[in-house]
């Protein structure tokens, strides 16, 4: 037996009987519901569709595309069938026949349910009408395939390896001695003699992480500083009192704070139970650095990492307790808060440069420069579009050709 | 090997996450769905050293009856009611959903709506008048916020036949100066993310496993 009906005495024969005499019920309820439905007079039998594999994906999709034949009646719908190289038959849905604003007269529809790698797929395509079901015939079998890489993310892909070239080679000239300058930043310069407040008024330090979790950069970047700040609360013995709200983040400060007691050489002085978990509710969160801040009255408050609409409430009730506060976050819709009130603040990236700052490593600065070196490129492709599109140039590919 | 294990760990871990967001592989995507589960688990466990932490921190403040102590009662009292009514009732029937609409969530609000207050506050000291910059911010934040409220479109003027109302001064000053101020700090943020995660994965920062990392 050959042609659009062949499969129906194969193993799953029966599945495919019951899965047509859905797909037709199903057809002749659309037609049912459809009153307007136009009626399929004059329309030829539809040439099968044709079938590719869509690009750059994990090979479970394929592509189909057909024309719409002229008088073809507004409003028109396309039936779907697929088959696999098995022969069991899928009704897919009824779309627009034509792309609802498209220029040319032609319709698509991408398959992501059925096809898999390594199967074959056949479709077929009908004009939907009142009384009537044009069926073209089948395809030719499609295979979709697994693509390795991303084709549209080569940009992306080109800057993340221009960018790591250009840090390398900046950490490869730190690591043979070369003599690398930052500029002074207030925030992180304030450090020290912020401790060091804490240590004469004999009131604690308080530092809070943020509330991302520990995946997040700006949260390493955080527990980087933390590490110093806690090697100089050590070696002035002043308590530091750190609040999370990620339990993995508590683990890893009780873990930071800890060694840099040690390598203080103070490992006695250490409190685990100053550096434990609150909540994981965000004014939760919020309400227990709050409660702290006023009954413990730390002299210094570092918020340092993400914050949210909670940034006020913290360092508003710091403030109000006259503590002296050094923020830093990357969060631009909260730094105008921490600006605000906050003694100091590390704006955007000076949260990242904070640990490099503070320990001054080689091998860490060298990368920062390479990171400064990055943005001069940025700044000077910003410059240059900036004065194309000032001339008028929008599209460069004219002149390229 | 309890320096560099950690290191080579994430590197490797890192180098699946990155690598998965430029192809399409179902083998890499399958990878990234199995950290992110891993992640999970180890999410559940640390919650689990999480609760013995606060348990401990209000369980010593209690047993000294150090000041604030009965509010450290309150914190292990909802705990121990929270959990104990998930538990026995399950969290759609019983004390669990009664707490949270009717102490959880009114008490969030409360919070939120501090900030009303303090940004008042912080308004106020803000747009005090000690400098050029401070001057020129409360102009700026004078004419924004006149622009926001149906008063601003009263303020107008007229100029070559056309009438330009503080709603546009506004808008211009959010959409040019202080976008073009927003997007250099996002253009440094992102540089910095970017750096800071490269030095991760490639093994050069390690301040975050602490000493002798």
């Amino acid at each position: 037996m050959t042609g659009p009906d062949a499969g129906m005495d194969r193993p799953g024969a029966g599945r495919t009987c019951a899965w047509n005499r859905i797909a037709t019920w199903r057809a002749a309820a659309l037609l049912l519901l459809l009153p307007a439905a136009p009626r399929a007079q004059g329309l030829a039998v539809p040439p099968p569709p044709r079938v590719a594999d869509r690009p750059n994906d994990n090979g479970r999709a394929l592509v189909l595309a057909w024309d719409v034949p002229d008088g073809a009646p507004p409003g028109l719908l396309a039936l779907l069938e697929r088959r696999d190289g098995s022969g069991i038959r899928d009704t897919l849905q009824a779309v627009p026949a034509l792309e609802p604003g498209a220029a040319e007269r032609k319709g698509s529809f991408t398959d992501e349910r059925g096809p898999r790698a390594g199967g074959s797929y056949a479709y077929r395509i009908a004009w939907l009408a009142r009384g009537d079901t044009l069926w073209s015939d089948w395809s030719e079998a499609s295979e979709p395939s697994i693509q390795w890489f991303n084709a549209e993310r080569v940009s992306v892909a080109a800057a993340t390896l221009l960018f790591s070239g250009i840090l390398i080679g900046f950490v490869a000239a730190a690591r043979r001695g070369a003599t690398l300058f930052i500029r002074k930043i207030p925030g992180l310069e304030a450090v020290e003699e912020a401790v060091g407040r804490a240590t004469e008024m004999g009131r604690p330090i308080l530092y809070s992480p943020g509330l991302d979790p520990m995946e997040e950069v700006s949260t390493v970047a955080s527990i980087s500083i933390l590490g110093q700040v806690a090697r100089k609360a050590a070696e002035y013995e002043t308590r530091l009192m750190v609040p999370n709200r990620d339990p993995i983040v508590m683990a890893v400060a009780q873990e930071v704070v800890r060694d840099a007691h040690a390598e203080a050489g103070r490992p006695d002085t250490y409190r685990a139970d100053d550096i434990f978990y609150t909540t994981y509710s965000q004014f939760g969160y919020a309400a227990a650095v709050c409660g702290i801040m006023m009954r413990e009255k730390p002299a210094t408050n570092f918020f340092i990492g993400k914050f949210y609409a909670e940034s006020l409430i913290l360092a508003e009730t710091g403030n109000a307790t006259g503590a002296i506060q050094i923020a830093g976050t990357d969060s631009d819709s909260q730094l105008p808060f921490f600006i605000t009130s906050c003694d100091y603040t590390l704006i955007g990236e000076e949260l990242y440069a904070g640990s490099v700052y503070l320990s001054r490593e080689p091998l860490l600065l060298g990368a920062l420069k390479g990171q400064d070196a990055a943005r001069v490129i940025i700044l000077a492709v910003l410059v240059a579009a900036s004065l194309l599109l000032a001339l008028g140039v929008y599209d460069l590919r004219p002149y390229l050709d | 090997m309890k320096r560099t294990g950690p290191v080579v760990f994430g590197s490797l871990i890192g180098m699946v996450m990155l690598l998965q967001y430029f192809s399409p592989h179902p083998a890499l995507l399958d990878g990234y769905n199995l950290i992110l589960d891993m992640k999970q688990v180890v999410f559940g466990m640390t919650l689990i050293l999480g609760i013995v932490s606060l348990v401990r921190y209000h369980a010593s403040k209690l047993k000294r009856k150090e000041s604030g102590w009965f509010y450290s009662l309150a914190a292990i009292s909802g705990l121990a009611a929270m959990s104990g009514s998930s538990i026995i009732w399950g969290t759609e029937r019983g004390f669990y959903p009664w707490a949270f609409d009717n102490i959880q969530a009114p008490m969030q609000a409360t919070m939120f709506s501090l900030l009303a207050f303090y940004v008042a506050s912080a308004s106020y000291r803000a747009f005090r008048v000690r400098s050029f910059h401070a001057g020129l911010l409360l102009a700026a934040g004078v004419i924004v916020m006149l622009g926001r409220v149906p008063l601003g479109e009263l303020i107008a003027v007229e100029f070559g036949g056309h009438r330009y109302a503080l709603p546009q001064l506004s808008s211009w000053i959010l959409d040019v100066p202080n976008l073009a101020a927003k997007r250099g700090i996002l253009v440094g943020v992102g540089l910095g993310m970017v750096a800071t995660a490269l030095k991760i994965l490639l093994g050069i920062e390690r301040s975050y496993l602490g000493k002798g990392a």
